[in-house]
């Protein structure tokens, strides 16, 4: 909170000393007992988990970089050098592999959150939108480092995504080849995914820090989803520290241990087998799909029969959320107590995860196995091509047509004053 | 602070019981943290590879008399010399000589097989290799600070404090060493 | 009753749920043929021992199936990222506690010496040819990939270092692969070079005259490798195609993962802390929250 006035005093000479000069004692107590609402729930400790998520990923990252060698002939080997020679190597890798599909994990939920609770409403909405600026740059990270072993998916993954480029019309061809730095993904491509894949977490480090700074600024939401005034700070908030540190530790220990399930005993089970054949540029897999966090976007991609138009729509999915807080007009943050908008909130989780279910199948196979559908335009209705078009029209017409309208239509149920009132609380007891 | 807040709703009862379990959890946390941090610290530690090729065997009969072979040896030359009986006379010679690190030529070769030398080519200063057959003593000359070394590998002259290593090697048969 | 986020989440993946319990029941009608390799196909004596959470290799198995590799498998593959000191590693197929270091392991010696490898002589600088190290890679039968597709009809070997992990199935693929050859069904025209697999992934529609829908699988290059006594194993056992094809799937298996059993024995030790921790953390979560509304 910004006013939130600091309570360090320095006791010593030394702590005075370094207080006048760089308060950063000061600065880290301040943030450790940080007024913060005392309704949080579980799915408030996210933040942390992702936190812990970047620390890891950049710690693993740097480590594994020591041995890898971003080259087109050596790249594949040096990969499996680290998972057989290196000491612990094996573990490290998993670790960083396993531990991108994590973060995604982690980050889906505290989106999911954020759009429940109605986080990025005014005047939070700086919050959001460096939040959506980190989703980005993560999308941007996942993908080069999918690309680093070299394997036959990395290979033409990179082909399929930086040939997305080419679709821009009049420049298009002209980035392509830029970017691939040739007229093929290829040894340039390899090496400067390598440079930006180690760049970027960093950038993203640094825009954590904006996000969390806005956050500090404009206060944390919470369930209820009301403001709490000055005066209700002593009831309705605890300092962050002990009582959310602890409580933060707690669900990150419980989040360890499903990491811990996917490193130790099935490292493997969330990629792609064709990754450990070497990348061969003569010879495409029978099917190409990305990682699993990013079908989603895959499968509008390829729901649109144009090509720069399927461009266009994965890009807008991910601008639609730059522009949600002001497409939202409901007064009412939280969608505890927008009971109708929460089943359209439910649809959407819904429609999101069948996205990716489509973007793992092929257009044209059939939704029903032996099941003829009529064909409509250019597929027949019963194919992953045109379900995928019913859950893109979904997507796109919850936030741009659903959010606007309910806000100005629905009747919220009545929202407490404060976050400890007396009618929250026996809600409290239910949920 | 943030302490002061726990304790106004502790009963002082309780007080011991429940500083021990948040001591608890956060000896276990910070030792799991240690724990994790191993990997990341033994990665840097050789590898399976690097250890496989850490010893070599060589064929002595490669060498004449008078000469030496150098072969990369852990990253460093090893010198394999085939002393004359003259350059053998010599390094004994000087086993009573004011030797700045002193060591009998015998400890430094295996018995009956003192023709041949063989060293790691590193300066016990500052790790140059020394250059064959130069300086005074008729051993090596390590160009970077004048380090010079006889017929034995050990330091005359020059701001070097050791003699130069003797790896661990073994004789497999009369004419192939095992190095490592 | 007030919806939780909690329980909108667990609204949607019921639904979600649901959806995919029943897309098996639709699929479930074309499975006469074999849809999958691990489908139905299990190794001679029920399930590897290296599945599961808690698996480990059988030893006998791997230093059985590294003895099919080699005198049958090696002709053709490759295998150019193990070495002979993996064998002797901490969870190869020769470990020996006796010998920490597996390059003084004197059945890995012998193993590498039997082989003889490509070098520099470090005088003449003359390519020569000398008896193998255990820090030496298992060597490739073919200089190059292009010689070993014109060897073999075209179809490059794949490489075997990785292979298990990179088949979906892995090891159950394998074995099912080498025990799935058989006659062509009536209808099925199988071109010079080829061999009708049902494991084999492709698409054999446009070879396909016959009656009712086109069969699973695809033409492979590879002949039928194994047959009965292809081999003859120092522990004496049966030297049955089903042995034959569930050792050297168990060693390929450990090929491409030979630290498979230090993770999982990392992992239950890592599991067993974090419990440990997550009880100790809400322990003190309770104790901290303790007397506070919220």
């Amino acid at each position: 909170m910004s006013d939130h006035e600091s309570t360090y005093v320095p006791k010593t000479g030394i702590e005075r000393w370094l207080d006048e000069r760089l308060p950063i004692i000061r600065f880290g107590v301040d943030y450790a007992t940080i007024p913060t609402p005392r309704n949080l729930n579980y799915w408030w400790t996210f933040g942390g988990i992702l936190a812990l998520c970047l620390v890891i990923q950049i710690v693993t990252g740097i480590v594994l970089a020591m041995h890898y060698t971003a080259s087109a002939d050596h790249a594949f080997d040096s990969v499996e050098r680290i998972m057989r020679d290196v000491n612990w190597g094996w573990a490290i890798r998993y670790v960083h592999a396993n531990g991108a599909s994590m973060f995604f994990l982690a980050v889906y939920i505290h989106m999911a959150r954020g759009l429940y609770y109605g986080s990025y409403k005014a005047p939070r909405e700086m919050i959001w939108l460096l939040g959506c600026v980190i989703f980005l740059l993560m999308m941007m990270t996942a993908f080069m480092g999918y690309v680093l072993p070299w394997g036959q998916m990395s290979f033409h993954g990179a082909v399929v995504i930086t040939n997305l480029l080419g679709a821009i019309p009049v420049v298009g061809p002209g980035i392509l080849t830029w970017i691939q730095g040739g007229f093929a993904v290829d040894e340039p491509t390899l090496k400067r995914f390598f440079s930006l894949h180690y760049l970027l977490p960093f950038v993203i480090f640094g825009v954590v820090f904006l996000h969390l700074w806005a956050l500090h600024q404009s206060s944390q939401n919470n369930p209820v989803g009301v403001l709490i005034p000055k005066e209700r700070r002593k009831q309705d908030t605890l300092p962050f520290h002990p009582y959310f540190t602890v409580k933060d530790g707690f669900a990150l220990v419980l989040f360890l241990m499903l990491f811990s399930v996917f490193v130790f005993f099935m490292p493997n089970a969330l990629g792609h087998a064709d990754n450990y054949i070497p990348a061969n540029p003569l010879q495409t897999p029978p099917h190409i799909v990305p990682e699993w966090y990013l079908l989603p976007f895959y499968a509008m991609l390829r729901g649109i029969p144009d090509k720069f138009g399927g461009v266009v729509v994965m890009f807008a999915s991910i601008g639609l959320l730059f522009a949600l807080p002001w497409l939202d007009t409901s007064k009412v943050r939280s969608m505890r107590f927008r009971p109708a908008m929460r089943w359209f909130f439910i649809i959407l989780l819904v429609v999101y995860f069948f996205l990716g279910w489509c973007g793992a199948h092929l257009p044209d196979e059939p939704v029903i196995p032996g099941v003829d559908g009529p064909d409509l335009f250019d597929g027949n209705l019963n194919s992953y091509l045109w379900l995928t078009r019913f859950l893109t029209a979904y997507y796109f017409g919850y936030f741009l047509v659903i959010t606007p309208w309910m806000g100005l239509r629905e009747t919220p149920l009545p929202v407490p004053e404060y976050v400890s009132s007396p009618v929250l609380s026996h809600d409290e007891k239910n949920g | 602070m943030a302490e002061e807040v726990v304790n106004a709703h502790a009963g002082g009862d309780e007080h011991s019981r429940r500083d021990f379990i948040h001591i608890a959890a956060g000896a276990a946390a910070v030792g799991g943290a240690a724990l994790a941090a191993w990997p990341l610290i033994d990665q840097m530690s050789p590898a399976a590879d690097t250890l496989a090729l850490a010893s070599i065997e060589f064929d002595l009969s490669k060498v004449t008399e008078g000469q030496q072979v150098v072969v990369k040896f852990r990253g460093k030359p090893l010198f394999v010399r085939y002393r004359t009986p003259k350059e053998i006379a010599e390094a004994k010679a000087a086993d009573h000589a004011d030797l700045k690190d002193p060591e009998p030529d015998s400890a430094r070769v295996k018995a009956g097989h003192e023709q041949y030398l063989i060293l790691i080519g590193s300066c016990t200063h500052l790790g140059c290799v020394p250059t064959f057959g130069a300086g005074e003593y008729g051993g090596w000359f390590c160009p970077c600070h004048g380090s010079q070394y006889d017929t034995s590998g050990r330091i005359r002259k020059g701001p070097a404090p050791k003699n130069l290593v003797v790896p661990d090697y073994t004789y497999l048969s009369a004419t192939k060493v095992k190095v490592g | 009753m007030k919806l939780d986020f909690r329980k909108s989440l667990a609204a949607a993946a019921v639904m979600a749920g649901l959806a995919l319990a029943a897309a098996p029941a639709f699929a479930a009608r074309t499975a006469e043929e074999p849809t999958g390799p691990a489908k139905g196909v299990r190794p001679v004596s029920g399930e590897f021992t290296f599945e599961g959470p808690r698996g480990q290799f059988d030893r006998g198995q791997l230093q059985r199936g590294y003895k099919v590799y080699k005198e049958v498998c090696s002709a053709c593959h490759s295998m150019s990222l193990v070495h002979f000191r993996d064998l002797g590693a901490p969870g190869g197929p020769f470990y020996d506690p006796k010998y920490k270091n597996p390059n003084d392991n004197p059945v890995v010696k012998a193993l590498a010496a039997d082989v003889q490898v490509a070098d520099i002589d470090t005088t003449t600088g003359d390519p020569i040819k000398r008896k193998g190290t255990p820090a030496d890679a298992f060597p490739s039968p073919f200089p190059n990939a292009i010689a070993a597709a014109a060897s073999n009809g075209g179809a490059t070997p794949p490489d075997q270092s990785t292979l298990a992990k990179a088949r979906e199935g892995g090891a159950r693929y394998i074995y099912s692969l080498l025990m799935g050859y058989r006659e062509p069904p009536a209808g099925l025209k199988v071109g010079p070079g080829q061999h009708y697999n049902p494991w084999f992934p492709g698409d054999v529609g446009s070879y396909w005259t016959g009656k009712g829908p086109v069969p699973k699988g695809g033409f492979i290059a590879m002949a039928p490798p194994l047959a009965d006594n292809r081999v003859t194993y120092d522990d004496h056992t049966k030297a049955t195609v089903a042995q034959e094809a569930a050792d050297v799937a168990a060693f390929l298996e450990w090929a491409s993962d030979p630290h498979a059993e230090q993770r999982k024995q990392t992992g239950w030790a890592v599991m067993l802390y974090l419990a440990i921790l997550a009880a100790l953390t809400y322990a003190s979560y309770r104790a901290i929250w303790k007397n506070v509304s919220h």
